[in-house]
């Protein structure tokens, strides 16, 4: 079969699948987010906690509790690590540094998942349980709280609160991640992704040698990891570890949970506003980015530009054989288009523009669909600013779902969009522009020469900032730089967004509606998702055009 | 100070959240999980081992080395893609090279794969399929293409003193189409392989 | 308001041509000195965006100055540079920001000749104070002493005595004695208006000139706050404040800056990895290309020259958000009289009912108007004679007089005899009628039929009954009056409807008859019956709906609802109390203006969109100019992105300045224009703006740049 026939028909599986999950998945998270009643086992939980959970909170309120939650978070993480030799299941290996387990814990409780680390040799079970699964579940969970937050300030009028942040929690962990997890565990498991706690097994190899196979608990945290898009590996290979993923068939569906969730949050948001046809224009414009962006790397990929793809006669290195070039591709689009960050190729090794492909995938904004809740409340600030610059053109103040943008919101999404692009840029520039820490970078870090170099460095800020995880992964980052500035960048790139969008959610939430004049304008048609598009184009991407063109351009293109 | 109470009691909520999450997601969650795994999928859920015998000769899902002690590949046996995981096909050091496409080591490395295999199975350079001449994702990919399959079978046939066509026949049997018929690539598991091969061997 | 609808909208816009003066080289020229004095920092620091450009001017000349000191302009990115390079950029950065600042003066420019003849009536009068007013005991102030003060020294609350020939010294409300009034100053209108104390035409502006008789006149304005004084600060735009939606833009813009300052910022050190980075003045010409200078230079104009638009509609916009505002409008409160019917009624039909001959009816109604001095009591008399020519006006010396009022809503005349006529709304009429005995039921019936039809017309229906000198009475008949419906509304009210404006009629008329007119108008809505307290109702409960509600007032008693309002336009015959209370004074005291007044607040919101798209389009095509040419040297693989085929790095970064400087020029006349606008769903209009600005906005810059750089490709070195 021709590629593009195995692509076309790759694709439209997916499509497929996210078309069949759209609407009772969506339908059901509303469900979850609305509803007054409480499940016995959360109302244990409360108790326990000492939350009244028919308790709503303003904004401040709300992001106060996420601070809470995610301090209390990065402190437990850090502290297990830390301890890792006093815990049971540790695999005998040893306390986790301190700068290292700094940078892990924010990255797991940010939804990042970036790895300064290889997991084999640094994190035994009962740190990958307890630590950084649980944080999978918990840091997903308060995406789509802060995403449904956002949601409820559209969707209320004249109202000081936003809901509550610990109900949000709980049941975004409980009713939605926990069983559809579970769900996902069970089916890579029958994939074969392992599940045991063997620990290292010794064998003998045909050939006369020995072979360490190594163990973990790798389905039940797989699941999570690409359903709440975190990414973090339980292997070093991440999602090209065949014991993580197994067969074409298994990639599949392990790119279908990396996009279940973010897919279908925008039904969630159609249905709480109470206008489907909002949540299928936001749909339209995530799934325009997805076709173009995974049609764009495939074709790179496949072309097979520059040097060394060339002499091999193909785009292979980092790549596994069961995967190829469309399999890898369509794991790597998805990866840096939702926050997962999860990898079953090297990015490191694509050809020069494909892996800029992924690196562009995460500059827009990580919205298209974007990480579980993330984007959702990325797509909407865009659409918010797009409202904005369209509402003036036809002769109104602009509204969006009957709520005015006046200077209070646009300077909240005025900063969101500033937050991301801030962190990648200064972070790069500051790994070149100060002598000491540039020679650390070129000295230690980098990997490969050249401008691939650059581009690593970029990759990592880019990521980082975006709370991708994913990388250039020739770039060794475990330094005290890398550690240190990386953590920033993904502490910053998660709590100031998060912080925006709360007190936009809070702005919006306490105006009164607007009622639908046929001078409002319509936000569900075409147009406006072509406008969303060319929003995003040029208020995210366009502000990297010349880093681009220093990294991945100038090398793709030599 | 009442703020400061508020925040307090936020953060106590906070510790309290949070260990009881982790007992549910961090504990029970994947006990359960285990559970289900070793009971109703145990040969999964225990890393698809291999067995020769009744002595486990690897996983069939993690490639292994075919070469000597000094990384020489052994000519019986069909060779599995380079791996750059520890020193070699090491399963507890996954990882691929991460050398970029314009990579001065990748392209020599390239080079020098090329021309090992031109000179083991003498076939030109123009033959040789790109994976294998590079390095996998994981270092553990246990499978190669068709083509590096059928490209080796020479070789290993008459290593083995084998007639071609059995070992050929054999190849043609061990590979696997696309998944549904056009998910991912079609392959052939070098270790299954390799252990049809031992069979065939001990059956001579 | 005896002029019709049309009428109007023609005067308006004549007037409209007359006085917006056209762009051309001469205002350009004008404005120079003003655009000069304006690059004062102090002065652009209120506009983040230009003050940007402004420093990188700054540093790009110093730069020129210093480096033919150290060889010429140092390489960028692996370039060499032309040694006219700096400079080049240097003068066109300087000319980028003299162009903003021309834009706002040129659009300033505009409003000071209305200044100009404004301030001249400001000129310090002499007023005649009365220091110790009694308004019980000589409300004339006849007796009580003046005393001759400058009119600057009057504060509020002071009473003045103005008689003919003399300038009315302050804004105020005519406490006792009637005057025509000259008020062509603020007008431009010739013909003197009556003002009278008491009632809804007792404001007097100051600077007017009372033509006859004396006037007791009490100061409603502060000092230098008068309505002269803020209508000389608001054509000049001097009490310009920045509009909602215009900090909401300027918040963006600037946020577009930071990003791009970050980004230009940025690139030094990164570049510096390859040994590819840029000069300072590339840096600088990349930045001033990527922030949004053509809407930042043009947004202050935009906003000038949508109030000036409103000043040539002889409209005074009080603040820049109620012009906003005025964009934003959902529903418009119309008055029915006058602004949807003409101000007078006529008869169409004398109905005689309870056995009346048709002949007795004429005669009776035309003998109970003849007394009667409104509209509709000639338009009766004139019905009549044209019906029965053998009627005279004699026999109005024979009866007394009984005048119209609010309580007995009839009047008509009583004879010497003791006969009586009374025409007037129908029930107190029939009531009164009645006092003399129970109406026949049948004629009852028919009466109530009569009251009904004309009703459910849209028409008044008047009662005429009489009582002979023996006492009894009986009803004679019902007279039709037509309210007349100006014609062309129903096509405007249709437009409204495009727009998304709901229209309510507000009338004092019963609902039967409010009905049948808001249909023939085709109005969306009426509140019949209306009160001022029904008025304000309506209003609280459309914005409790979150509509933004437009209306039109004149009286003391539309005072709370016109500042209740989100637009409330004051007629200028109205009371200084409304005048305060509303946020726009129309000048012309036309209501149907307030179609025109959302007009110009929707086209100045869509000017200000579209230019901002436009400018930030533009972007595109600045990139794939610079940015290949900023690393061409170090990375000639980056030539493919040169989509245009400039000539050289050089020539490709200096026509991009360029292009970016001119683009503000050739917008300004659009700036001051405003986009055409044309009523049509939202949708439309998006999709128009959006195919010219935001697709033009992409593509006109890859063909601009081109020609311009064709042109500087000529230059030695470039």
């Amino acid at each position: 079969m021709p590629p593009l026939v195995l692509f076309a028909l790759q694709l439209l599986t997916l499509a497929l699948l996210l078309a069949v999950l759209y609407r009772p998945l969506g339908d059901y998270m509303a469900t979850v987010y609305s509803s007054t009643r409480h499940l016995r086992v959360e109302k244990v939980i409360y108790r326990l906690t000492g939350v009244n959970q028919d308790a709503e909170q303003t904004w401040p309120i709300y992001f106060r509790s996420v601070l809470a939650f995610s301090a209390v978070g990065i402190l437990a993480v850090y502290g297990l690590q830390r301890l890792q030799a006093f815990l049971p299941f540790a695999l005998g290996l040893p306390a986790v540094s301190e700068q290292l387990s700094f940078n892990t814990a924010i990255s797991f409780v940010t939804n990042t998942n970036w790895q300064s680390y290889s997991p084999e040799a640094t994190m035994g079970y009962s740190v990958q349980l307890l630590g950084l699964a649980v944080q999978n579940f918990l840091s997903a969970a308060v995406g789509i709280a802060v995403a449904v937050a956002l949601v409820r300030g559209l969707a209320r009028a004249a109202s000081p609160t936003l809901g509550n942040f610990w109900v949000d929690l709980v049941r975004g962990s409980l009713r939605i991640l926990l069983p559809f997890a579970a769900v996902a565990a069970i089916v890579l498991l029958a994939g074969g992704v392992i599940q045991n706690f063997a620990g290292f097994q010794d064998v003998g190899t045909l050939a006369g040698g020995t072979q360490s196979i190594p163990g973990g608990p790798v389905a039940s945290q797989e699941a999570i990891k690409l359903l709440g898009t975190n990414g973090g590996g339980f292997f070093n290979a991440n999602s090209a570890h065949p014991f993580e993923n197994p067969t074409a068939w298994v990639n599949l569906v392990e790119v279908l949970l990396m996009l279940a969730i973010p897919f279908a949050l925008p039904r969630t948001f159609g249905r709480m506003v109470g206008d489907n046809r909002q949540g299928y224009a936001i749909l339209a414009a995530m799934g325009t980015f997805f076709v173009l962006s995974v049609s764009l790397l495939s074709a790179l990929e496949l072309g097979g530009r520059g040097t060394a793809p060339v002499l091999a006669g193909g785009a292979m290195e980092g790549k596994e054989q069961r995967f190829g070039e469309l399999g890898s591709a369509l794991f790597g689009t998805t990866s840096t288009l939702t926050s997962t960050g999860a990898v079953n190729s090297m990015h490191d090794s694509y050809t020069a523009l494909g892996g800029g492909t992924t690196m562009l995938n995460m500059m827009l904004g990580e919205l298209a669909p974007g990480g579980v809740g993330s984007g959702l409340y990325g797509m909407l600030v865009i659409a918010i600013l797009a409202v904005f610059i369209a509402g003036l053109m036809v002769g109104r103040t602009p509204e969006y779902l009957g709520k005015k943008l006046g200077a209070r919101e646009i300077k909240l999404a005025s900063l969101y969009i500033l937050t991301t692009p801030t962190l990648v840029l200064v972070g790069t520039a500051l790994s070149f522009g100060i002598p000491v820490i540039r020679e650390s970078v070129i000295g230690t870090s980098i990997l490969n020469p050249g401008l691939h170099g650059f581009s690593e460095v970029l990759y990592a800020f880019t990521s980082a900032a975006n709370n991708n995880g994913s990388a250039f992964a020739g770039l060794t980052a475990n330094t005290p730089w890398f550690n240190t500035a990386l953590g920033v960048a993904m502490l910053l790139g998660r709590l100031l967004p998060i912080l925006f969008v709360l007190a936009l959610a809070g702005s919006l939430a306490a105006q009164e509606k607007v009622p639908v004049t046929a001078g409002t304008l319509p936000t569900h048609r075409p147009l406006f998702v072509g406008l969303l598009c060319g929003t995003v184009v040029i208020v995210s991407a366009l502000t990297y055009f010349p880093v681009l063109a220093l990294g991945p351009l100038a090398e793709g293109l030599l | 100070m009442a703020t400061t109470r508020g925040t307090l009691r936020q953060y106590g909520v906070a510790v309290r959240a949070l260990l009881v999450l982790t007992l549910i997601l961090g504990v029970l969650y994947p006990l359960v999980i285990t559970g289900i795994g070793q009971l109703a999928l145990p040969q999964q859920a225990n890393g698809s081992l291999v067995r020769v015998d009744g002595r486990a000769v690897g996983s069939a899902l993690i490639g292994q080395s075919f070469a000597d002690a000094e990384g020489t590949p052994l000519p019986q046996w069909f060779q599995p893609r380079p791996s750059a995981a520890g020193s070699g096909h090491d399963a507890a050091a996954s990882s691929g090279s991460n050398w970029g496409p314009e990579n001065p080591d990748l392209v020599a490395a390239i080079r020098d794969r090329q021309s090992a295999i031109e000179k083991l199975d003498g076939v030109s350079v123009s033959a040789i399929p790109p994976d294998a001449v590079t390095a996998s994702g994981s270092g553990l990919d246990p499978h190669i293409s068709p083509e590096y399959a059928r490209l080796q079978v020479h070789r290993v046939a008459a290593a083995r003193s084998l007639e071609t066509a059995r070992v050929s026949a054999l190849v043609e049997s061990m590979i696997q189409e696309r998944d549904l018929g056009y998910l991912g690539e079609p392959t052939v598991n070098v270790l299954a392989l390799n252990a049809a091969l031992a069979g065939m061997d001990e059956k001579n | 308001m005896s002029t019709t609808t049309e009428e109007r909208t023609e005067s308006s816009v004549h007037r409209h041509k007359d006085t917006a003066a056209p762009f051309g080289p001469r205002q350009l020229l004008a404005a120079l000195p003003v655009a000069l004095r304006k690059l004062h920092p102090r002065q652009m620091w209120r506009n983040p965006v230009m003050f940007i450009v402004e420093v990188g001017a700054a540093l790009t000349t110093l730069i020129a100055i210093t480096e033919p000191l150290s060889g010429g302009p140092v390489e960028s990115g692996g370039t060499a540079m032309p040694s006219a390079f700096t400079v080049s950029i240097a003068v066109w950065l300087w000319l980028t920001v003299l162009f903003a600042n021309l834009a706002e003066a040129v659009a300033e420019g505009r409003g000071k000749a209305q200044a100009e003849s404004l301030r001249a009536t400001r000129t310090s009068t002499i007023a005649h104070r009365v220091p110790h007013y009694d308004e019980t005991a000589d409300p004339g102030a006849l007796v009580a002493t003046s005393e001759a003060i400058a009119s600057a020294d009057l504060h509020l609350g002071d009473v003045v005595v103005v008689t003919a020939g003399e300038l009315i010294p302050g804004d105020g409300d005519i406490v006792w004695g009637i005057a025509s009034v000259d008020e062509s100053a603020i007008t431009g209108e010739s013909a003197p208006v009556v003002r009278e104390s008491g009632g809804d035409r007792s404001a007097v502006t100051g600077g007017t000139r009372v033509l006859s008789d004396r006037i007791v006149v009490r100061i409603t304005s502060k000092p230098g706050e008068t309505f002269v004084d803020r209508m000389i600060r608001l054509v000049e735009g001097a009490s310009r404040q920045k509009t909602p939606n215009e900090i909401a833009l300027n918040i963006l813009l600037a946020t577009l800056s930071i990003v791009f300052v970050v980004v230009v910022l940025t690139i030094g050190p990164m570049a510096g990895y390859s040994d590819a980075a840029p000069s300072v003045p590339v840096l600088i010409a990349l930045l001033v290309c990527l922030i949004p200078t053509t809407i930042g230079a043009l947004l202050s104009a935009i906003g000038i020259a949508g109030m000036d638009r409103l000043v040539q509609r002889n409209v005074l916009a009080l603040s820049g958000r109620a012009v906003e505002a005025a964009g934003d409008v959902t529903t418009l409160l119309l008055d029915k009289t006058g602004t949807i019917t003409y101000g007078n009624r006529q008869a169409a039909e004398f109905i005689p009912v309870g056995g009346a001959g048709e002949a007795e009816l004429v005669a009776a109604a035309h003998a109970a108007s003849l007394a009667d001095p409104t509209p509709e009591g000639s338009s009766i008399v004139l019905l009549a004679e044209r019906l029965d020519p053998t009627l005279t006006r004699v026999q109005q010396a024979s009866g007394a007089v009984v005048p119209f009022t609010a309580q007995t809503r009839m009047s008509g005349i009583d004879y010497a005899d003791g006969a009586m006529l009374r025409k007037g709304a129908g029930s107190m009429v029939a009531a009164w009628a009645a006092e003399s005995g129970a109406l026949a039921a049948d004629t009852e019936g028919e009466l109530r039929a009569a009251v009904e039809r004309v009703s459910e017309a849209g028409g008044t229906p008047l009662v005429v009954a009489e009582r002979r000198a023996d006492g009894q009475s009986r009803v004679l008949g019902v007279i039709y009056l037509k309210d007349v419906v100006k014609t062309g509304l129903v096509e405007r009210f249709a437009e409204l409807r495009r727009m998304g404006i709901r229209t309510v009629m507000i009338t004092g008329d019963n609902p039967l008859t409010a009905k049948a007119i808001a249909a023939e108008a085709g109005v969306d809505d009426f509140l019949a019956e209306a009160t001022p307290e029904d008025k304000m109702a309506l209003i609280k409960r459309e914005q409790a709906g979150g509509n933004l509600v437009a209306m039109t007032g004149d009286g003391t008693n539309d005072a709370p609802a016109l500042a209740q309002a989100d637009v409330g336009v004051a007629m200028n015959t109205g009371t200084s109390a409304a005048k305060e209370a509303g946020n726009m004074v129309d000048l012309d005291s036309d209501p149907t203006k307030l179609i025109d007044i959302v007009r110009i607040g929707k086209q100045l919101l869509i000017t200000r969109g579209s230019l901002t798209t436009f400018s930030i389009a533009n972007d595109v095509a600045k990139y794939f100019a610079i940015i290949p040419a900023m690393f061409a040297g170090a990375f000639p693989g980056l030539e493919v992105l040169n989509l245009m085929g400039l000539s050289s790095p050089a020539s490709a970064i200096l026509s991009a300045v360029i292009f970016n400087a001119i683009i503000i020029v050739i917008l300004i006349p659009l700036a001051l224009r405003g986009v055409r606008y044309r009523a049509a769903s939202a949708s439309q209009i998006l999709r128009r703006n959006l195919i010219i600005y935001g697709l033009g906005g992409v593509i006109a810059p890859f063909i601009g740049i081109k020609l311009v750089d064709l042109v500087v490709s000529l230059l030695p070195g470039f």
